[in-house]
């Protein structure tokens, strides 16, 4: 199983994820994660999906997204020829005792605390999605409440040459 | 003018002639538009049949069949004529009724999510939200279902939208749809690297799909293959692309085709796939053919390249063009030891069968009805033992071959014959199915007197699904299960019932009179032919 990060731009319309996502479920490709926002261009979209499979797979996705109408452009990376982010809030219970280990954790990951309440407290993070693991594991053993987490976004690395 | 009015002068800019559906009040406002219009409209049964007979047209003028029904119930049944059509890539454009565009979403009456439901099985599909998009659409889908891999291509329109007055009608000449640029021109690079391979090979073997009479490349195929004398087989969907009787073709590939032509496949060390898919009813084990020797794959949709077998040479482009291309490369093959080789196997390995002479052999029937037909006329196989007796032994000259291939729908003979007659009433068009399929779209019988279209109607009855019966006997050792086709109706009394002329064959005994006499007048007739329930095509 190899992983692919793909850079889907789409028409801005109604019906296209789902075509897509579609596409993914009749084909049974894997969906790792999926990430949509518009361009700097309003009529175009950009569909981040991370995906998995066997080289005949890998490039079956590449090829069945070139053939949807909706599709403007697919590129496929592999994961370090891009920079990759994910957002992520997490909410979690806290008490005296923790709370000094909770906030230097944040210090660590490079994490904010961006609301509190008596108990809880919500932290958001963007980096990695490898991190972004990570941090999870962190505060599994404190108490969470809840997860968001917004999928993997990413962009080729900057070149010299870049034409994109 | 109103939105309806509009879509009928899109069909005809587009020089349709014909329409075939089945109305609702979802699409009443564009059947009421037609009348105003010289395109015929033709009363299906049921609205399956609907883009069966669109897709039976499209076959034959190489341009999208049209057909029309209302929302709802109207475009679910509908589907699986789509679903058929996008499995063997015919063009057909297909209109649904919908409901008001500020309902959609409520579940009101005859309300579905046609372009949701049909997502999987068209190449593209709109839902018209403003009437002033209707030249465009249309100007696209017929484009888009026209160009690269054909297929189906639905527009829902709103009942609204329909009887919404449009402000400026100008049906647009050009289409700019920058996400769509098919690749039709071969690779400069890759058809050289085919031409080395050729000249190197001592066994090459072409196999040809329904993609070469899609790209209505017979002509062309048939020059190289002569020119070079490399052997040619052809998946179902390739049957018609040479002559049946050609000297270099050796019929049908698969686990339902010709031991020879099997042997020809794994036996070559270079195998030219033409607008083929390598899908597992021609090709068993698809890793087997990338086995020992070099496979050029060559087809239209990049997609199908690679999906089921890995080739040496991916060519992308349509077969036309390549097969011009090819056609400019000198080269020189030597393959008649390889030719003689599969000419022995020809001789030798044809199976012999030991028909019940108390019955009609199918095998021997198609033989004789397709040498008797008009050498252009157009036999449709539907789907079971019929369209594999069918592709066995059907004599194709100047005619075509029509069948479900790719969905293996029943019912899919009868109307796709009605099409085929529509869309040039001067040819002879014959539609061969079994007694199970025959009753998926007996219907028709009625469209065939409305609207006087004279397609002959062959039947072999044996009281069975016999390919499933056929399977059971194989799979179950003859443990029935659901298969006996006991109820069906008196063919006589059906046929006069709706004046239809009839005939029976008991045996083999008055065929060639009966065959005659089947075929003599350009009106529509129902022949039953008995065979022997217990017959296998295997």
């Amino acid at each position: 199983m190899k992983k692919r990060i793909y850079s889907v731009l789409v028409e801005n319309r109604s019906g296209v994820l789902c075509k897509v996502a579609g596409l993914f479920s009749r084909r049974c490709f894997n969906i790792d994660s999926l990430a949509v926002g518009e361009t700097d261009d309003s009529a175009v979209s950009c569909m981040t999906i991370v995906s998995s499979g066997d080289e005949r797979t890998i490039e079956q996705i590449e090829k069945q997204l070139n053939k949807k109408l909706d599709v403007i452009k697919v590129k496929t990376y592999e994961e370090q020829q891009c920079i990759t982010r994910e957002l992520m809030l997490i909410k979690i219970k806290y008490n005296k005792s923790n709370r000094r280990e909770i906030m230097e954790l944040c210090e660590i990951m490079k994490a904010d605390i961006v609301d509190m309440s008596k108990h809880f407290m919500m932290i958001q993070i963007c980096d990695t999605p490898e991190r972004i693991r990570l941090m999870i594991n962190q505060l599994q053993t404190i108490s969470i409440v809840e997860v968001a987490r917004t999928g993997a976004l990413a962009l080729a690395k900057c070149m010299e040459n870049d034409q994109a | 003018m109103i939105g309806a009015d509009a879509v009928i002068k899109c069909l005809e800019a587009e020089g349709v002639t014909t329409v075939f559906g089945y109305p609702g009040v979802a699409i009443c406002p564009f059947y009421n538009s037609i009348l105003e219009s010289d395109i015929r409209t033709i009363l299906i049964r049921t609205e399956q049949n609907a883009a069966h007979a669109a897709s039976g047209m499209a076959r034959l003028t190489g341009r999208p069949g049209v057909c029309a029904v209302t929302s709802g119930p109207g475009a679910t049944n509908v589907i699986t004529g789509i679903a058929t059509a996008f499995a063997d890539s015919i063009p057909l454009i297909c209109i649904t009724g919908q409901v008001s565009s500020e309902l959609i979403g409520s579940d009101v009456f005859q309300e579905a999510d046609i372009t949701g439901a049909v997502e999987s099985f068209v190449k593209y599909s709109y839902l018209v939200k403003n009437v002033n998009d209707i030249p465009r659409v249309f100007k696209e889908a017929f484009h888009i279902a026209n160009t690269g891999r054909k297929g189906p291509v639905l527009i829902d329109l709103p009942i609204d939208i329909q009887n919404a007055v449009i402000s400026k009608f100008k049906y647009p000449e050009e289409v700019s749809l920058r996400t769509y640029k098919p690749t039709v021109k071969g690779n400069a690079v890759q058809i050289h690297k085919v031409i080395k391979e050729l000249e190197k090979a001592k066994r090459p073997l072409i196999c040809v799909g329904g993609g070469v009479l899609l790209s209505d490349a017979q002509g062309e195929l048939r020059a190289f293959a002569e020119k070079h004398q490399i052997p040619v087989v052809s998946t179902m969907m390739g049957i018609g692309a040479l002559p049946t009787d050609h000297p270099l073709y050796f019929r049908m590939v698969g686990n339902n085709g010709k031991a020879y032509a099997n042997r020809a496949m794994s036996e070559c060390d270079l195998l030219i796939m033409v607008g083929a898919r390598v899908a597992d009813r021609a090709v068993n084990q698809p890793d087997l053919i990338t086995k020992n020797k070099v496979l050029v794959h060559i087809d239209v949709d990049p997609a199908e390249i690679g999906k089921n077998a890995g080739p040496t040479i991916p060519l992308v482009g349509d077969a036309k063009h390549i097969f011009e291309d090819f056609a400019k490369e000198e080269f020189e093959g030597n393959y008649k030891e390889w030719l003689d080789r599969l000419r022995e196997y020809r001789k030798t390995m044809a199976k012999k069968r030991n028909p019940n002479p108390a019955y009609v052999d199918p095998a021997e029937f198609i033989m004789r009805l397709s040498s008797k037909m008009q050498e252009d006329g157009v036999y449709v196989a539907d789907v079971g033992q019929n369209q594999i007796w069918s592709c066995g032994y059907v004599k194709v000259r100047k005619g075509k071959f029509l069948t479900s291939g790719g969905m293996g729908t029943m019912g899919y003979s009868i109307p796709a014959a009605m099409g085929a007659k529509v869309a040039d009433p001067k040819r002879q068009v014959v539609a061969v199915c079994g007694d199970g399929s025959f009753q998926m779209s007996m219907m028709e019988l009625a469209t065939i007197c409305q609207h006087d279209i004279p397609v002959k109607i062959i039947v072999f009855k044996n009281n069975y699904l016999g390919m499933v019966r056929e399977y059971q006997h194989f799979t179950y050792k003859e443990t029935y299960s659901v298969v006996d086709l006991s109820g069906s109706p008196d063919l006589e009394q059906l046929s006069a019932a709706y004046g239809i002329p009839f005939l029976r064959l008991e045996n083999m005994e008055k065929c060639d009179e009966a065959i005659d006499a089947f075929l003599k007048d350009d009106t529509s007739m129902l022949m039953e032919c008995m065979i022997d329930p217990m017959d296998i095509v295997r």
